[in-house]
C-alpha cells in the first residue's frame, strides 16, 4: 500500500525586481526546488501588510517566507527597510502568542542569486516539513 | 495630589462656556451604579449639575471622540487625564482632528479603579462605593460595608502608571506631575521567559474568550480608520468563531500590529474588554519589541513625531534576529 507523503504547502511572496527574476534565474539553470512552493509575486517586499501572513497561514498554508531585494538595493529606495521592521515584529510577536518561528521567515534574494533562490526554497520546505502540519494559525472557518 | 472635584470640573466648564469659549462639554456621565460612567456631550451647565461625574471610575479617554466631535459646529471642551493627553497628541500628529475646534482642560489623575476587581473582592450586590486616599469604601447589600485597599482595585493600567505629566493642554488645573518610571514591561518578559508551548497555552487561553464584539478597536484612540478590514463580510473572520479555539488571534494580531509604534499604552483596550482579555500585553509587547531594536519611543509624547514604523535606518535588525532571542 502506497502511504502518502506529507506535502506541506509553503507560500513565497516574491518581491517583482529581485527575488522573482530570482526564481527565474534558478528555473533556466536548471537548479530544483521544491514544488510545494507557491509563488506570489509582489510589486515590492513592502506590499506585503502582516495580513496577507496570517491570512495565508489561516487559510491553511504551512509556512509562509518573503523574499525581497537586498537592503540598500530597493527598486523603490526604501521599500524593504519598511519590510524588515515590520516583519522583525510580526515575527517577533508570533513568537510571543507561542507559534513556531520556524514557519516564518525573511530572505533577501538578488534577481542573479538563483542558485541561493533554490537554496533557500529547499531548506525552508525541509524545515517546515519537519515542523509538520500549521496547527496553530490555521482558522477552520476560512479552510475549504 | 491633591484631589479634583466635580463641582471644580463643573464650575470651570460655566466659566468657560458663559464667556463663549467653548460650546459644549465632553464629559463623563452618571450610570445606573455609580461605576459604570459613561461619555456623554453636555449642552449646558444644568446638564452638567445633573448627571456629570468626575471620580475613581472617569477613567474613559475621550481624545478619540475628537474625531467626530470637531467635525460638528463650535468648539469642545475636552478633560484630558495625563494618559489622555498622549493619544490627543497622537491623534493630532495624524491629523485626525481640528485642534482650532477643541479647548483642552488638563486635570490631575491620581489612579482609577477597576470596578471587577471591586466585584471580585466583595461579589454580588453593591450599593455605593466610597474611595478616600488609601482605601475604598464598599457598601454591599448582602454583607454590609468593606473596606478595600486603594492601591488594590487600581486599574491594571494605573498601577503601572506611565505618566502624571500632561503633554497637551490649553489650560490645566492643579499642578503638573512628572513622567514616571513604571515597571509597565514586567508582565511581557515575563510571559517571554516562558517556553514556546506555555504561551502558546496561555494565549489560547485568554484569547479563546474573545466573542470579537470589536470593543477594543472601538474604543482605541490609535484605531481610527474611516473602514476596518474587520468589517470586510467576504473576509470569513468578521464574526466570532463557533469553536472554543485559539482562532481570533489573527484578529487580535493585526489589531496590535495596526496601532504599533502609535499606540500610547493607554490601556482602554482592556479597560472595555468584557470578556478581561489582558490586551494591553500585546500592545506593550509592541512598544517594547521597537524600545529595544529601534531605540526608546513614546507614541504622543510630541506633536509631528515619525512613528517607528514609518522609519528606518540601514543599520536596523533583521526578523530572523528579533525572533532568535529569548527562550533558549
Amino acid at each position: 500500500m502506497q502511504v502518502n507523503e506529507y506535502k506541506p504547502k509553503i507560500v513565497a511572496f516574491c518581491c517583482n525586481w529581485c527575488s522573482y527574476a530570482g526564481a527565474d534565474l534558478a528555473g533556466s539553470n536548471r537548479l530544483a526546488y521544491p514544488a510545494e512552493v507557491k509563488v506570489i509575486r509582489v510589486p515590492c517586499s513592502c506590499r506585503v501588510n502582516p495580513m496577507f501572513i496570517l491570512r495565508a497561514f489561516q487559510r491553511g498554508a504551512d509556512g509562509v517566507i518573503l523574499c525581497g531585494c537586498h537592503p540598500g538595493d530597493c527598486h523603490y529606495t526604501s521599500g524593504n527597510y519598511y519590510t524588515r521592521r515590520r516583519m522583525a515584529l510580526l515575527f517577533s510577536m508570533l513568537e510571543y502568542l507561542g507559534i513556531e518561528k520556524e514557519r516564518t521567515r525573511v530572505e533577501w534574494v538578488s534577481a542573479a542569486e538563483g542558485a541561493k533562490f533554490a537554496a533557500t526554497m529547499n531548506d525552508f520546505v525541509a524545515t517546515v516539513k519537519s515542523l509538520g502540519e500549521n496547527k496553530r494559525l490555521e482558522d477552520l472557518r476560512c479552510k475549504r | 495630589m491633591q484631589k479634583i472635584t466635580r463641582e471644580a470640573l463643573i464650575e470651570k466648564a460655566a466659566a468657560l462656556l458663559s464667556e463663549g469659549k467653548v460650546d459644549r462639554v465632553l464629559g463623563w456621565k452618571s450610570g445606573e451604579f455609580s461605576y459604570d460612567v459613561t461619555p456623554a456631550i453636555f449642552n449646558n451647565v444644568e446638564e452638567m449639575q445633573k448627571d456629570f461625574v468626575y471620580g475613581d471610575f472617569s477613567g474613559a479617554n475621550f481624545s478619540k471622540y475628537l474625531v467626530k466631535e470637531t467635525k460638528k459646529d463650535g468648539k469642545v471642551l475636552i478633560f484630558l487625564k495625563p494618559c489622555d493627553t498622549y493619544s490627543f497628541n497622537q491623534l493630532l500628529t495624524e491629523h485626525r482632528f481640528d485642534r482650532e475646534k477643541v479647548y483642552a482642560v488638563g486635570i490631575p489623575c491620581d489612579g482609577m479603579i477597576d470596578e471587577n476587581k471591586i466585584k471580585q473582592a466583595v461579589g454580588d450586590g453593591i450599593l455605593s462605593i466610597v474611595s478616600e486616599s488609601e482605601t475604598v469604601k464598599v457598601e454591599t447589600l448582602y454583607d454590609g460595608v468593606k473596606e478595600l485597599n486603594r492601591a488594590d482595585v487600581f486599574s491594571e493600567r494605573c498601577l503601572n502608571c506611565k505618566s502624571k505629566k500632561h503633554v497637551a493642554y490649553d489650560e490645566l488645573i492643579g499642578e503638573d506631575g512628572l513622567v514616571l518610571d513604571s515597571n509597565r514591561f514586567d508582565e511581557v518578559a515575563k510571559l517571554e521567559k516562558m517556553t514556546a508551548d506555555e504561551r502558546f497555552a496561555f494565549w489560547q487561553n485568554e484569547l479563546s474568550r474573545c466573542i470579537r464584539c470589536n470593543a477594543c478597536r472601538d474604543i482605541c484612540p490609535a484605531c481610527t480608520c474611516e473602514k476596518c478590514v474587520f468589517d470586510n463580510p467576504n473576509s470569513g473572520v468578521e464574526n466570532k468563531a463557533a469553536a472554543n479555539s485559539f482562532e481570533e488571534k489573527m484578529f487580535h494580531i493585526i489589531r496590535a500590529f495596526h496601532v504599533a509604534g502609535r499606540c500610547t499604552d493607554c490601556g482602554e483596550c482592556s479597560r472595555v474588554c468584557p470578556q478581561h482579555i489582558p490586551l494591553h500585553l500585546l500592545n506593550r509587547k509592541f512598544i517594547k519589541d521597537i524600545n529595544t531594536f529601534y531605540g526608546d519611543y513614546q507614541a504622543g509624547a510630541e506633536v509631528g513625531s515619525r512613528a517607528p514604523l514609518v522609519n528606518y535606518t540601514k543599520e536596523d535588525i533583521e526578523p530572523s534576529e528579533a525572533v532568535n532571542r529569548g527562550d533558549e
